[in-house]
């Protein structure tokens, strides 16, 4: 498994595998089959894949260290950045596609809007997660800076998964918003209990 | 031209230039249009084509104010898969799939409350009880798209007489279909059913106020409400029930499901109104189902939905940003 995974065909099979939703539906826009309102689909499908995908990055680690397959490693750039891909593309469709590009009107709806608020606050905080993501930038912020700034990462999935919860509140309908927080929670609850199981072994070693 | 034929150019038939899918359209294009002139011709036939899926329920052209928008109409097929029914799940596209479950006949609709005339009537007996008439109105969701929709059916306001409310009908309550067995959506806790949407009085007697039982020429299609439904032009489409079981008129403002649900975000009126933003989105601009194309900019939402000369007087006075 792990020979497979540092297999040179391995990354970019994965690249065209996260690659695929956005081409299908810049395919269906470009033929208008994503129904009645194409616009509505473009801009909730591509929130849904930016929460997939961040889910997906932080399922690497724990991933790794439940199997040891260390070669996992290898896919969590890769993965961070399709889900800025796919949060920046969402933002876009967004503005252009439901404000018409009206950079006035976009600024005054996104603190008027709590939920679209938090939104942007989550694509910022990507932002430069994204772009220190290069072997350079590491080489250059030292890997402990470089860790300590990329668990913003943890900050960009609650804030992802509010802004989709305060999207959906009016309506007593939250089972799609529960398995993602239910999948979160799973993510970040294996990471506190790792930390907190290193503490009490260091406590007791001295 | 023959200067070219001369040096042994084989000049091509026009067909060999145009592409198939093109000439195509402009028959398509050429027909619509002799089916235009047509309707223009029969200025009390229905303008509107039926697509042939369901039963005919032809309507003649409706002589109300304000009833027949001359906006594009949006496609059947738009209409009829693009739906706002929780009780058939919350998905828009879940209604066109899961609403072949409804039983439409046998149907009554049962009018209580503060009437001289209470009593249940069928189906049958509603749609004799007047003259079906073809209205093509505007139809605005709250999500913020909207459709031009021809609907088959005549004014509220021709049963309401009928039954004779009291003094004390101060309110109409519409009571919608809750049916397990028939509607998969009602599992959901989405909303308390049975769905429930209210009018005040004047506002159910308004002309422009449709009991719809078809659309497009044709009988309604489940998934929009089928087999009668309210249709308020002005106010957003959530105000319209569908599938409706009971009418109830009452004396104290009726409590409304969305009310119930969010009631910081829906109000009882809930008119079309772009200067009332709802607090997640802006209602100023609206999205026209079906008009050009995905970069088409959205168009501007017109107050009382574009019915303001018709309805405004029933609001004068009345502060709507405190009424929405």
């Amino acid at each position: 498994m792990n020979r497979w995974l540092l297999h040179a065909a391995a990354k970019p099979l994965l690249f065209l595998l996260l690659f695929l939703p956005w081409a299908l539906l810049l395919w269906g826009a470009m033929n208008d089959s994503l129904g009645a309102n194409p616009a509505e689909t473009l801009i909730r499908s591509t929130g849904d894949w930016t929460l997939r995908m961040l889910c997906l990055t932080l399922t690497v680690t724990p991933m790794r260290q439940l199997t040891g397959l260390s070669g996992l490693a290898r896919m969590r750039r890769m993965l961070g950045l399709f889900a800025f891909f796919y949060a920046l593309t969402h933002f876009l469709c967004f503005a252009w596609l439901d404000m018409g590009l009206d950079l006035q009107s976009i600024v005054a709806d996104i603190p008027k809007r709590p939920f679209i608020l938090v939104g942007s606050a989550a694509l910022l905080l990507m932002l430069p997660l994204a772009l220190t993501s290069f072997n350079g930038a590491i080489k250059a912020l030292g890997a402990k800076r470089w860790q300590t700034l990329h668990r913003a990462v943890y900050g960009v999935v609650l804030l992802g998964l509010l802004h989709f919860f305060w999207m959906r509140s009016a309506k007593n309908d939250l089972a799609e918003v529960g398995v993602y927080a239910l999948v979160v929670a799973a993510l970040l609850l294996w990471r506190l209990a790792r930390v907190w199981r290193d503490r009490q072994r260091i406590a007791r070693h001295g | 031209m023959h200067f070219l034929k001369s040096r042994g150019f084989v000049h091509p038939l026009a067909s060999h230039i145009t592409p198939r899918s093109a000439y195509l359209t402009r028959r398509a294009w050429l027909t619509a249009m002799g089916a235009a002139s047509a309707a223009t011709a029969l200025p009390l036939a229905a303008r509107t084509a039926a697509p042939g899926k369901l039963a005919p329920l032809p309507g003649s052209k409706s002589a109300v104010a304000g009833a027949m928008t001359m906006d594009k109409l949006t496609p059947y097929d738009d209409i009829s898969t693009y739906n706002n029914f929780y009780e058939f799940g919350t998905d828009k596209s879940d209604p066109a799939r899961q609403a072949r479950s409804l039983r439409t006949r046998p149907w009554t609709v049962s009018v209580e409350g503060e009437v001289k005339k209470p009593g249940s009537f069928d189906l049958d007996s509603l749609l004799k009880l007047a003259p079906m008439e073809e209205r093509i109105y505007r139809m605005r969701c709250v999500e913020g798209w909207s459709m031009v929709i021809p609907w088959v059916g005549f004014s509220l306001s021709e049963l309401v007489k009928r039954v004779e409310p009291t003094g004390n009908a101060k309110f109409v309550q519409f009571v919608t279909l809750a049916d397990k067995a028939q509607m998969p959506g009602l599992s959901s806790s989405v909303l308390d059913w049975p769905y429930v949407e209210g009018l005040r009085m004047d506002e159910a007697m308004h002309p422009l106020t449709l009991l719809a039982f078809g659309l497009y020429g044709e009988v309604m299609p489940n998934q929009n409400g089928a087999p009668l439904r309210l249709v308020v032009p002005w106010k957003y489409g959530f105000k319209s029930g569908k599938s409706l079981v009971k009418i109830r008129f009452v004396e104290k403002q009726p409590k409304t499901s969305w009310e119930a649900a969010a009631p910081s975000e829906y109000g009882f009126y809930s008119n079309v109104n772009p200067k009332v933003d709802h607090p997640r989105w802006s209602q100023a601009t609206e999205r026209r189902i079906g008009e050009g194309t995905l970069l088409t900019k959205k168009r501007p939402t017109l107050m009382f939905n574009g019915y303001e000369a018709q309805v405004g007087q029933l609001y004068a006075g009345m502060d709507l940003q405190k009424f929405y």
